[in-house]
């Protein structure tokens, strides 16, 4: 049966679907706007004889994060954006051995210590491969508290399917708000992914397995950095997710992921009352990104609206392939645009 | 039916409870709600400040930049709230602080003396609660109907004994509705 629904901030919803969904081990250093999870973890990890950490420092954390998910264990970390800076080498050896882990980035306005409002300047870092050298992770967007908690529980599974890291990339808003949630059903423990790669206690006689990102052959390398990049042509195929409004008779289609598409889907509305047809392009994984559906809506104008100068901005134009116009509206330092704000865009592109 | 209320007071006067009461009781009536803060580096004092939405409908942006109703529990939030509330929407005004009127005449203008209310109650702390009963009267965006069991759950054991003393300044507020 269905959890009843519950008023819950994003923070803890995030703590509580990450519960849910098994994590054996949660290891965390304070940040602000995403304290609420760690604390909401603290209190209910325990609980449940998990592990809670709080270390003592991000670098730490994520070390400890990525020590225990090579040992098979579910682990995560959250913070936000100067902390997730200090985890990308982390990250980046997580990618490189194959490690399946959780970050939940709450993200605040940068760059440097910044500021502690929402902001989606971490586009590219978490898009393109935060750390050092030739990778990816997943990356989901969440827009509610409820796609908040539906993200993070499906993180895990997706991190064990495909090997690798699952970041959820939220905001201070999606962070700091609270809405209905209705929370998912705990995992099963015996649906999990088998990890027969993993470190650890082996049975006497069995072969002992090693999870490392140390590749000192170039000839071998090579072939493990091709290998894990069909695995990344793979799931462009299957796991690519996106939502769309009024894409098909729209003259203009407003790209946005996360709180700037809420911000959208109101400007939408406002725009469509008028006559003006507007629709809505909303990518839910932002690696791998809905680049062949975009590839499919070249031709359309676009109008990008993103809290930071202007990242997400660049792939829409990419996988339009010049075939569209992309204008770019957005705010920065902590702001959030208003519904006002991008209706005021969409007419003045629109002459309308 | 889209409620947007933007609330502001200073840090204590209970409006980040009473902005949570408000969507709660929302939700517990089968509406969709957000509710977002402002959120400061201070642990105590400061400004409050809310962004309150309750609707029949899916809810866009959760920031409310031009809120039906506006409740302003200090002085200091007057001058923001005159700013941004929409043309003839609801300010509801904490007369027993805010001694001035406001400039917007298009306003429908609701005094309501919160702090007097609460202290003729027993206690200047349920002054929030005063409001939350003007608004719901002054809206009828959320009834508040399923108030009493929300209190249950919202507070801790220890604490239910203020609920009926909750109860009565919510109907206080809604008489100081005219």
């Amino acid at each position: 049966m269905a959890d009843e629904k519950r008023l819950m901030k994003g923070n803890e919803a995030m703590g509580e679907a990450a519960v849910r969904a098994g994590c054996d081990a949660y290891f965390g250093y304070p940040i602000t706007p995403q304290n609420e999870l760690t604390a909401y973890m603290a209190k209910h990890m325990l609980d449940h004889k998990r592990v809670f950490i709080q270390a003592e420092s991000e670098v730490s954390a994520i070390n400890m994060v990525y020590g225990a998910a090579a040992t098979g264990a579910r682990s995560m970390t959250s913070s936000s954006s100067p902390g997730i800076s200090l985890k990308q080498e982390g990250i980046s050896y997580a990618c490189g051995a194959d490690v399946p882990i959780v970050v939940i980035n709450v993200a605040r306005s940068g760059p440097g210590l910044g500021g502690i409002s929402p902001a989606q300047g971490d586009y590219f870092q978490s898009t393109r491969g935060g750390g050092h050298g030739d990778y990816f992770h997943i990356v989901l967007a969440p827009k509610s508290v409820q796609e908040a908690a539906d993200l993070t529980f499906e993180a895990f599974d997706l991190a064990d399917e495909w090997r690798m890291p699952a970041m959820v990339l939220a905001d201070g808003m999606i962070g700091q708000m609270m809405e209905g949630v209705v929370l998912p059903q705990p995992k099963d423990p015996a649906t999990r992914v088998a990890k027969p790669w993993a470190s650890g206690n082996r049975p006497a006689g069995r072969p002992v397995n090693h999870v490392d990102s140390t590749h000192l052959v170039p000839e071998e390398f090579e072939q493990a950095n091709i290998a894990r990049y069909k695995r990344y042509d793979e799931m462009k195929k299957t796991l690519v997710r996106y939502e769309e409004q009024h894409v098909e008779d729209a003259d203009l289609i407003l790209a946005a992921y996360g709180t700037s598409a809420r911000v959208c889907l109101g400007a939408m509305q406002m725009a469509r009352k008028l006559g003006l047809k507007v629709g809505l392009f909303r990518p839910i994984t932002l690696w791998p990104f809905p680049e062949k559906r975009l590839g499919e809506l070249a031709g359309k104008r676009f109008l990008t609206v993103e809290m930071s100068m202007g990242q997400m901005v660049e792939d829409v134009r990419l996988h339009t392939r010049g075939k569209s116009e992309v204008s770019f509206y957005g705010r920065c330092g902590g702001m959030i645009p208003t519904e006002e704000d991008v209706l005021a865009e969409i007419r003045r592109i629109l002459k309308k | 039916m889209t409620e947007k209320t933007f609330m502001a007071g200073f840090g204590g006067q209970g409006i980040i409870s009473l902005g949570q009461l408000w969507v709660y009781c929302g939700m517990k009536e089968g509406l969709e709600v957000t509710f977002f803060p402002f959120y400061g580096a201070e642990k105590r004092g400061g400004i409050a400040r809310a962004s309150v939405i309750v609707s029949t409908e899916e809810i866009a942006s959760p920031l409310v930049t031009a809120p039906d109703s506006a409740v302003v529990m200090n002085m200091d939030s007057l001058p923001l709230c005159e700013a941004i509330l929409k043309e003839g929407g609801t300010l509801l005004v904490n007369s027993s602080l805010v001694k001035v009127d406001t400039k917007r005449t298009d306003a429908r203008v609701i005094k309501v003396p919160c702090n007097e209310i609460a202290e003729r109650l027993g206690d200047v702390k349920f002054a929030n609660m005063v409001m939350m009963g003007a608004l719901s009267k002054a809206t009828g965006a959320v009834k508040l109907d399923k108030l009493e069991a929300v209190l249950k759950t919202f507070f801790s054991e220890s604490k239910h004994k203020f609920i009926p003393m909750n109860m009565r300044a919510i109907e206080e507020g809604a008489k100081a509705v005219s």
